[in-house]
Formats: C-alpha cells, structure tokens, sequence
C-alpha cells in the first residue's frame, strides 16, 4: 500500500470502513510527513498531536461500534490559523496574538469535530490573512512543496502547503481576496471558495468581513465537495450567515459539462498573464469545449477597477476589525503611561508592516473629506462588479480563468514591491467583491515543473454547477503530478 | 434671563431592560460580579460575531412610535471607530445616516405654555464597558491603574436626539421629564438617572437676537438629575452670556457639569476632535421591518402620559394632581382602582399625591409592593368623607394599611380612631363642658367667636379626639345661642 498520507479522502474513507486502515495509523502516517517535511516547509503554525491522537482513537473505537459520522470521520485535517480553536493558541501569524488560546470553537471547528473529523493543527499564513506568499507571517515563511525556494501562495499558504505535502488529507483556508484560489493553484491542490454566507464566519479572525469566507484546501473535487458539505449551512451566530437551504452539490456532480456554456473571461486573460499559464489554461478550456462545452468569450469591463476598488474596501474593513487588538484584553501589551501610548506601543510592535500598511490605508479611506472619493466610490465599483457578473450568467453557466497570472514566483521576489503582490490575486478578487463562489483545480504544470490552476467561477449559491464543472476540468485536464517533498522517496 | 437668544437641542441615551444583551446572549445584569455576564461577543474576542435583539428592536419601535416617529422599513447599523479602553472593539455598533427612526416630535409644557421639540432622530446602539481608576481620586489622569468591567458592554442603548428647538432650561427640563415618562410608561427601561440606565446630554448656544446663524455649540454632559440639567443649562446660559457681552469667545467644546461647585468645566480637547470614520456594519444585515410590525407595535403601544394626565383632568383633577398621579409609578392604577370602587377622583388624588407619596418616599418601597389597594384607599376616603374618620385619625389609619395591618376600618376600630357621629353622646359631653365653663360661655354669648375654638378643643378632649370637630363646633353655637 502506498503512504496513506497521499490518500485521498474517499479513498482513505473506503479503507477506514473496510478496516485496512486505522485512523491511528492514517494520523501517524500524515504526522511522519509532517515530521520530515516541516524543517524545510513550515507549513504548521501548532501540530497538536495530542489531541488528534485522541480524536483518532476516538474515531477508531467509534468505527468499531458501528458509530459512523460520515465521510470525514477519522480523516486528519488542519485549520488556518485564523480561525479560533479552544485551548489551542490561535495567532492569525501575528506577534500580537502571540500565546492567545481562544477560549470556544469556530463555528467551522465545531462542526469538523462533530462530522469526526481529526484537527492535526493550525497552519502558517500571512498575518491576518493579508497577503500572497505567506511570508508575512511574524513566524516565518511557509515554502512550496514543489520548489522550496518558491512561495506557496497566500494567505492560505500553510495549509495549501500542508494539503499538497501530505501533512493533513484536507485543510481549510479562509479567502477574502483569492487567498485560498490562489495558494491552491501555486500547489496544486484543489482550492473553493464558497458563496458569501453558506459558511459560517463565527469564529474566524476577521480581515474584510464582507469579503471573507471559509472554503476547503482539498486533493480532489470530491474531497472538496465532502469538505464543503461539513461546514456549510446556516449558523444563527453568523448575521450574515445564508438562512435558506445549502445547494445540493452531490446529485449532478459527474453530470459533465456538455451542453453548459462556459464563458472565457476577456478581462482576467490579460496581458501581465504568463504565456505558459495561459497556453495551459486554453488547453483545459479546449478539452471542455471537446466534451461539448459551449464556450464563448464573455466580457466584464468593470473588472479592469475590481482590484481597486479591493484594495480600498478591504484595508477599510480591516482598519476597523483589527482595531480591538489593542494589548487591553488579551494578546501582546507593551507598557506605556498613558492608555492611548500602552494601545499604540503593543500595536506598533504587535502588527507586522504589511498589516500597518493596510491599518492606514484602510484609516486613510474611512477618514472624514476623503471617505466619498475612496470608501465610497469603491462600494460603487463593487456594485458594477455585482451587475457585470449577473448580466454575464445571464449567458452563461460558469466562467472560466487562470487563478494566478504566474506560477509560483522566488521567495522575497514580491515583498518590497506590494503592487507587484496585490497583481497576484488580480483573477480571484471580482469573486469576492461579488460574493460568488469560485474555484482552483490543477491544470498542469509548467515548464519548470510548477503547477498551475484553472479557475471556474459561478453565480452566488451555484455550488452544483461550480463542483460539476470543476470534477469534469479534473477529470479532463487534471494533473496526477505530486510534489517532490511530498513523495516518501523525496521527503526522506 | 439673558439677552440673546438660546438654543438647546438633547441627545438621550436610555438603557433597554432587555433579559439579553444588544448582541449577544449574555445577561443584562448590573448586580453581577464584575466580568461575569460577559461572552466572546461583548469582550470583542477575534472572531465573535453580533447578532441583533429582536426585542430591542422592537421596544426602539415603540420609543419612535410613542414620539410620532417615521419608522424605517430598512434601517442599517454603521461602526463608530475610537479608541477607548472600555470599548472591546475599539468600535461601537450604532446606527447613522439609516436609524430605525426618525422626525418625530414630543410636546411639553412649562407653566401653561405648550412647546412643541421635534425629534430628529430614534436610534439603537450598544453601550460600553466600565472603567474604574484607581488612586487619583477615581480620575484617569495620575491614577495608578485602570479596571474594566464589561458587564454593561453590548447593553442596548437607544438614543433620542432632540431638534433644536428648546430655548429655555426649564423646557429642557420638561422635555427630559416627558420623555422619562414615556419610557417608564413603555416599560423598556428602569429610567434611573442617578444609576445612569438615561443620561441626557445637552447641546446649547447663544446668538443675538434676530441672528440666523447659529452661535458655537457648546456639549454639557454628566448631568445625573432633571434639577441638575436645568441647572447646569442655566449655568451655561450665564457663563456664555457673560462671555458674549465681554466679547470673548466662546469654544466649541464638550463640558462637564460638576454637581458640588454647581458649574461645568471643559472636557478633555481630545473628546472634541474625533473623527468616527463611520463604516457600515459588514457584520450585520439591514434591520428590517414590516408594515405589520410597525402597526402591531404601534396599536399595542400603552396609553401615554399626556393622553392619561388629559384623562385625569376630565375625571376631575387639577392640572398638578393629573401630572403627579400620572407621574408616579404604581399611582395612576390606585386612582383608578378607588375610582372605580366609588371612591371621587378629587379626594383620591388628594391622598395619592399627598400622604400617599410621603409614605412611599419615606418606605423606599414602590407602591405596587405595598399593601394598599384601590379598594382600601376607596374605604378610606369614604371613611373620612362620611365623618366617620377625622383627616389626622386618617392618615395613621393610611400608615395601618400600607405596614399591612389590615383594612382600614378595622384598624381605624382596633385603634379606637373612628369618630363618634352619635349626637346623643356627643351632646352629653358639650352640655358638660358648657356648664364646667360659664365664664367663656358669657364671653362667647358676648361675640368674642375665639372661645368657641377653645370650647371644641375642650369637648374633643373630653370625648377623646372622637368627634367629628365642625359637629362639636355647630352645637356649641347652638348651645350657648350665640
């Protein structure tokens, strides 16, 4: 049997059920990965071991009793650190919420440990989810399994990594600006964000609250449909959580795509695209159309201003969410004799640079005589965004695009150019700002033996379409590559 | 009164008596130990979530409704980004250029004279923690440390922003009066000014007459009574007068008033520049609110002070008796209970705003929590109306019943306080004291009306205080034919 740390989930399921496999032994199979791909990686901010034994043993003695919570019982999965987790420490990868142990579970968490899920730990990203590359974590950069000289993409770089290493079978990232798309794409794993809403926020450390959202970091398209379906549905703590049902994603998941149309994005093909990408980006897009697609080139000129009217909406939001970390109640606290100086010294030597950043842009956008010309403009952009894409599936069922322009790019290559950064997420952004659900499935590689994704996009609650169409790109198109470190050979 | 022309608007922040909080589940409970009736939600933990109280929602419905506000079908929450301690968040969930409720009105009267303040605006917002300073006389500044407690973070506060439109401090007055009432009619908060549950703020300026421009506006806070808000608008009013007759100028600036020296002091120049950077609340959805919340709300509104004092008035009370009965709580259903056993409105008025009250005041105990019924308080106005008790008699009798001996006239009868009304005892005894006295007999046949007080004093003493004194008095002018 090959290393039940390159297992999907169906597939380890399949052998949990058939007692081949123990939940044990997939543990200590995903922590031994772990255990020899950290050193260079550093895809984990805390591994707790302890507690996903326990979890296992758990899962074990439940199987044996014939007590079966479903498809992710006993299947080891990691968590963003971003999202909060009683009695484990959960940092965002920020110096000011060093040693902070939240005291209740994410809503997500809950329902993980509920399904049976085993929570192998909490992984690296860019502090409070800002970010590309992951390097702008106060602990360290998380490297790429496929060249550990490269980025594994971000903000949900740790668990990409984690998922594409072998060191967790599944992981959840949170996407606020494509940063579960994009790190999927860098690392070939299968990487969702669902519809704003269908995934309760409760519990996630907020950066753009009307942006963010919870999706799975998977090796397959069915693994991220069995993820998805754990962890949405309405949740009475989330306001903004979507009260009606969850689509049903399972029915016409193999459905195939003949006779869908797809519509290829004008705006997000552009010319900072690498040839390389796009030559293997077209190539998918062709297979579709072979297995009867109709596709069509669709445009959506307000996409041109998306990314900035991003980058105003949200440091705006984030100048406001991140203003509780204030060393009062919990997390770092520097001295100062007054109040205001205590509150502004932990927070100079609390909060990383690229977080400042975007605290004063954010400050800057919201402050009185410029709140028109920058906060309020964007929402306006945003509104045309939300009409260039329904008046777009009016035509078609999904869209299609690269997930990043470039494959994975040299650690240190960005980090003192942000521009060059925020270009990164160019395709992923629009999503968010509408609040649709978008997809990342491995297309290939390029030249250079580095993954790339393809990107399927589809209208809010339109998760059956988005799965469909993403299992038949997989099935078409996809890629069996696996990293080097992720192999035992490699990672021995 | 000064020699320019002021205007005084009013923020009012009332405190909902929710069982929950404005956001979270957590108890609205001020006697709990501090940091014990606190969640993820009210400490501002990464990653806690508000979700709204439907019920404050609703009572903010029925404070605009009972001012004559529009009621917002959809109305949105906004962030007001400071930094303060006692703010877990460092934001505060309120409500901006959306409230639930807005243009509405509230009418008052101040001797007779009606004035009519409109509301701007009725919204909801959750209030802070609390902070304690240690050392420094209880003051930030030069205090060794600072405690919070966030029990009373996330409770829900509605705020009433009045339109300019007072111009005096006693309008000031009655328009906070009016609105307390309001509330306390509602039943949505406790409406304690000293315990903070409603804290009026008050925006005042001065302009020369016939100026149309506004004079620099000046914000009074801490004001913890309705005496203390008049006067320290009065105070205001001086100060600022003063300072425009010297030609000084006056600072846009919040002040504090200051009880024991009785005047306002400037508030920190920091309070005065902020900027909120209000952000729309990506947290939460619109509120929304269907027309048949808006009507059910409204059409089971209770009846309101102004509509019960005019009702009082027809039933007969003067204009003070009708706003002190319909002020007090528990008051206005003891006249009702009395009237409707028979008892006259007038009488029962009498005895509720005079020993009524005193007795209240002197128990500490709301008059619900008393023994005393309408029907007790009808038996002993009949009581006393009838002759059978004398007004001094009664009001021990009145003591009786609300320590809980009983009803009144089985007190008045274990006491042996009821008056004797039988003229054939009663003649007896005049006779007596009439022939024991022959000298101011004379004197009082003579015209010298005086002895017939001393003669009534003598009679009641004689008959142990039981007897009605205007029937003593009659007979004995009938006696001595004078």
């Amino acid at each position: 049997m090959s290393d039940p740390a390159d297992l999907t989930i169906s597939a380890a399921g399949a052998l949990l059920r058939s007692g081949d496999l123990s939940a044990v032994e997939l543990l200590e199979a995903v922590l031994r990965r772990a255990s020899m791909t950290e050193a260079i990686l550093h895809a984990f901010l805390t591994i707790d071991s302890a507690g996903a034994s326990a979890a296992a043993a758990a899962a074990d003695e439940a199987f044996a009793a014939g007590d079966d919570l479903g498809h992710l019982h006993g299947i080891p999965i990691a968590l963003k650190d971003n999202m909060v987790t009683r009695g484990i420490e959960t940092t965002c990868s920020s110096q000011i919420l060093s040693g902070y142990i939240p005291p209740y579970d994410a809503t997500v968490v809950e329902r993980l440990k509920a399904a049976g899920a085993v929570i192998v730990g909490k992984t690296n990203m860019d502090e409070f989810a800002m970010g590309s590359s992951t390097e702008n974590s106060a602990y360290g950069a998380t490297r790429n399994p496929w060249d550990p000289d490269r980025v594994p993409g971000g903000s949900s770089g740790g668990s990409a990594a984690a998922v594409s290493a072998g060191s967790a079978l599944a992981a959840l990232g949170s996407d606020t600006g494509g940063s579960i798309r994009q790190p999927a794409s860098l690392t070939g794993v299968v990487g969702m964000k669902p519809t704003y809403g269908l995934v309760s926020r409760y519990g996630l450390v907020a950066f753009a609250s009307s942006l963010d959202q919870i999706g799975p970091l998977t090796r397959t398209v069915d693994d991220a449909v069995t993820v998805f379906e754990a962890i949405a549905g309405h949740d009475p703590s989330d306001a903004t959580s979507y009260p009606g049902p969850v689509p049903d994603v399972r029915t016409a998941l193999d459905g195939g795509v003949a006779g869908l149309r797809v519509g290829v994005v004008r705006e997000l093909w552009g010319e900072g695209t690498d040839p390389e990408v796009a030559a293997v980006c077209r190539r998918a897009v062709d297979l579709l159309a072979d297995a009867g697609a109709l596709v069509s080139e669709v445009s959506l000129p307000s996409l041109e201003y998306a990314l900035s009217a991003y980058y105003l909406i949200a440091p705006a939001e984030c100048s406001s969410n991140l203003a509780r970390f204030d060393g009062v109640r919990y997390g770092l606290r520097r001295a100062g004799s007054t109040v205001e100086e205590m509150m502004a010294s932990s927070r100079h030597d609390g909060l990383g640079p690229e977080v400042t950043r975007r605290v004063l842009l954010g400050t800057y956008a919201l402050s009185a005589g410029y709140y028109d010309a920058f906060y309020g403009q964007a929402q306006k952009v945003r509104t045309l965004v939300i009409r260039d894409f329904a008046a777009a599936y009016g035509d078609v069922d999904v869209l299609i695009s690269p997930v990043s322009p470039t494959t994975a790019f040299k650690i240190g290559e960005r980090t003192d150019d942000p521009l060059a950064m925020y270009l990164s997420d160019v395709c992923t952004i629009p999503s968010n700002l509408a609040g649709d659900p978008g997809i990342s499935v491995p297309v290939g590689l390029d030249s250079g033996g580095l993954p790339i994704g393809l990107q399927v996009l589809a209208p809010a609650l339109g998760e059956a379409v988005l799965f469909r169409v993403a299992k038949a790109v997989e099935s078409l198109a996809g890629s069996d590559a696996r990293p080097a470190l992720a192999t035992s050979e490699g990672a021995a | 009164m000064s020699a320019y022309d002021v205007v005084i608007g009013i923020e009012t922040h009332v405190e909902l008596r929710t069982a929950s909080k404005m956001f979270c589940g957590c108890p609205v409970d001020f006697t709990a130990e501090p940091n014990t009736a606190v969640c993820p939600v009210c400490l501002g933990l990464p990653g806690a979530l508000p979700v709204p109280n439907a019920r404050a929602v609703e009572w903010t419905i029925a404070l605009g409704s009972a001012l004559g506000c529009d009621i917002a079908a959809e109305s949105v929450f906004h962030r007001k980004n400071y930094f303060y301690a006692d703010l877990p968040k460092n934001y505060q969930i309120s409500q901006f250029d959306l409230p639930l409720c807005s243009d509405g009105k509230l009418d008052v009267e101040v001797d007779g004279v009606p004035t009519v303040v409109g509301i701007t605006r009725v919204h909801m917002e959750e209030d802070t923690g609390k902070s304690t300073h240690m050392g420094a006389g209880g003051r930030i500044t030069g205090s060794e440390g600072s405690l919070v407690d966030f029990n009373r973070s996330g409770v829900p506060l509605v705020e009433v922003v009045s339109e300019p439109d007072i111009k005096t401090p006693e309008q000031a007055r009655a328009y906070a009066t009016e609105l307390r009432e309001i509330v306390l009619s509602l039943g949505i908060s406790d409406a304690r000014l000293e315990e903070g549950s409603m804290r009026f703020d008050a925006n005042i300026s001065l302009r020369p007459p016939g100026q149309q421009e506004l004079g620099v506006k000046v914000e009074v806070k801490n004001m913890n009574s309705l005496r203390s808000l008049q006067r320290a608008l009065a105070y205001e009013i001086e100060r600022q007068t003063k300072r425009l007759d010297a030609d000084e100028p006056i600072e846009q600036a919040t002040r504090h008033w200051e009880e024991e020296s009785r005047r306002t002091a400037p508030g920190r120049s920091k309070e005065e520049s902020s900027d909120y950077r209000y952000l729309r609340e990506p947290d939460l959805i619109p509120v929304a609110v269907s027309r048949e919340t808006i009507e059910a709300v409204g059409s089971g509104l209770p009846e309101l002070p102004a509509a019960r004092r005019s009702r009082y008035r027809e039933m007969g009370l003067d204009f003070e008796a009708a706003r002190l009965v319909s002020a007090g709580e528990g008051l206005g259903g003891l006249l009702e209970a009395a009237v409707a056993e028979g008892a006259g409105a007038a009488s029962v008025a009498n005895w509720l705003t005079g020993d009524v009250m005193a007795q209240i005041r002197s128990l500490g105990t709301p008059v619900e929590e008393t023994p005393l019924t309408g029907a007790r308080l009808a038996e002993l106005v009949a009581m006393v109306d009838g002759g059978e008790l004398s007004a001094t008699a009664a009001k021990d009798v009145l003591a009786g019943v609300m320590a809980g001996e009983g009803e009144p006239r089985q007190i008045a009868e274990e006491r042996d306080l009821m008056q004797i009304t039988d003229s054939g005892f009663i003649e007896e005894a005049v006779d007596r004291v009439l022939a024991e006295h022959p000298d101011e007999v004379e004197r009082l046949r003579g015209g010298d009306g005086r002895l017939t007080g001393f003669l009534v004093g003598m009679v009641m003493k004689a008959t142990g205080g039981k007897a009605d004194p205007r029937q003593v008095s009659e007979m004995i002018r009938s006696r001595a034919g004078a």
